[in-house]
């Protein structure tokens, strides 16, 4: 059988005590495949961004188990814990976050440097991640002269460079126009179909709708999954 | 749109027979109208009866070929200026159905609103990955930006009513109980 890349069982969080009580999610159960593309909807403060911050070791749960690439995280060290977040999971913010003084391949290959990668293997994965979100000739280019879409495809090149497989994108269209959100949504699917696992906060039904599984969060529950169907439509089930 | 004005529209653009109006009405339509050649042949003779149309001697290949009239050409045109009255299409089966949950009592019109997103959500992922893998027919295209515009409206009328709903008073579910067919079913892999 095959492991799911990321695991969430029963977790749970939960804020404050007694009356001041507020449970940001409850039970959550949840597997990611790999080659999935797992988007997550809801309201504001159902609980999308907490669950994405349990998914990637970023918070901790007051209750259940969240596994990354088969490590229980509650079991790991901070410094362990600060591996999975380097090696095994890689993020993706609606303003890109990518470092200005620092050249679009400097901005992927400086985390694999920081953890003691040498500098020329470390360049030389930063160019085949770039290769793959089609940004290969724009490696020496700055933030400044790229685009908001293309910042955003090295964003994606840097959170699946190396050994990481997952990636956690918090609505990673928000700041583009229509058009790029449509491309760079592509983009997601593609690595996805690749290979990598990816789980994408939005509150668009329209770029939900590009994921595998759209799970829907309700005052920090699943409120429903709605799954494409296995047999894609044929322009017959249209007629 | 019936069967009757797509025939008229293609004959504007040129005579022809009718195999030839079905093939090219359906590619005209992105393959998403699948007519019956039989239909094709009764609405050419009643279209000629009105006018609209009038018909050669059949060729050597014993296929009659078509010819649309001034008369015919004038209904086009009426038709394309003509704006499509949504309002007489008249009722809406799922606003209805809220609707309806909310007046019976018979289940919470959150569940009816629930289990739709769901299904509304499936259709827009299945129309949204029949959209990546679009060829480059513009037609076709065409029609699936209109069908994932429609499931989002949904989508996005469903997220009002629940907001609506929020603000309200429980909704009192007087029937005993819900039938086990219309539970919830738990996609989780």
């Amino acid at each position: 059988m095959i492991e799911p890349i990321l695991s969430m069982r029963r977790v749970g969080k939960t804020h404050g005590s007694g009356a001041q009580r507020v449970d940001a999610l409850v039970n959550i159960d949840l597997d990611l495949m790999a080659g999935e593309l797992v988007a997550v909807t809801g309201r504001s403060g159902s609980g999308k961004t907490t669950l994405l911050n349990m998914a990637g070791a970023l918070d901790e749960p007051t209750t259940g188990e969240v596994i990354v690439a088969g490590e229980n995280l509650a079991t790991l060290s901070k410094n362990e814990l600060a591996r999975i977040r380097r090696v095994a999971v890689g993020y993706v913010f609606q303003q890109f976050n990518l470092l200005p003084s620092l050249t679009a391949a400097e901005n992927i290959s400086l985390p694999l440097e920081l953890d003691g990668m040498k500098p020329e293997q470390a360049r030389k994965l930063a160019e085949k991640s770039l290769e793959e979100v089609e940004m290969a000739g724009m490696a020496d280019r700055y933030p400044d002269q790229l685009s908001g879409g293309e910042q955003q495809r090295v964003a994606i090149a840097r959170g699946l460079v190396g050994p990481r497989s997952v990636l956690l994108a918090d609505e990673p269209t928000g700041a583009l126009d229509e058009a790029t959100s449509e491309s760079i949504l592509k983009l997601l699917r593609s690595r996805c179909t690749a290979g990598a696992a990816a789980l994408m906060v939005t509150h668009e039904p329209a770029y939900a709708a590009w994921a595998d599984r759209v799970v829907r969060l309700r005052d920090g529950r699943i409120e429903g999954i709605s799954e494409r169907t296995k047999t894609p439509l044929t322009t017959a089930d249209l007629s | 749109m019936g069967l009757r004005e797509g025939l008229l529209c293609l004959l504007v653009r040129g005579d022809a027979h009718g195999y030839r109006l079905k093939s090219e009405l359906e590619s005209a339509t992105g393959d998403t109208w699948q007519v019956n050649i039989g239909q094709v042949y009764t609405t050419l003779q009643r279209l000629e009866r009105d006018g609209l149309v009038v018909s050669a001697e059949s060729n050597a290949d014993g296929q009659i070929v078509y010819t649309v009239t001034d008369l015919g050409r004038e209904e086009v045109r009426h038709w394309l200026a003509t704006p499509v009255d949504l309002a007489a299409f008249g009722r809406d089966e799922i606003s209805l159905k809220v609707l309806m949950a909310m007046v019976s009592g018979a289940s919470d019109p959150r569940r009816v609103v629930e289990k739709q997103r769901g299904s509304t959500m499936t259709l827009l992922q299945d129309y949204t990955t029949l959209k990546a893998e679009a060829s480059d027919d513009l037609a076709w295209q065409l029609y699936l930006d209109r069908l994932i515009l429609s499931a989002e409206a949904e989508l996005r009328w469903l997220e009002r009513v629940e907001a609506r709903l929020d603000g309200m008073p429980h909704f009192e579910v007087t029937e005993p109980t819900e039938s086990k067919v219309t539970e919830p079913v738990e996609v989780n892999r």
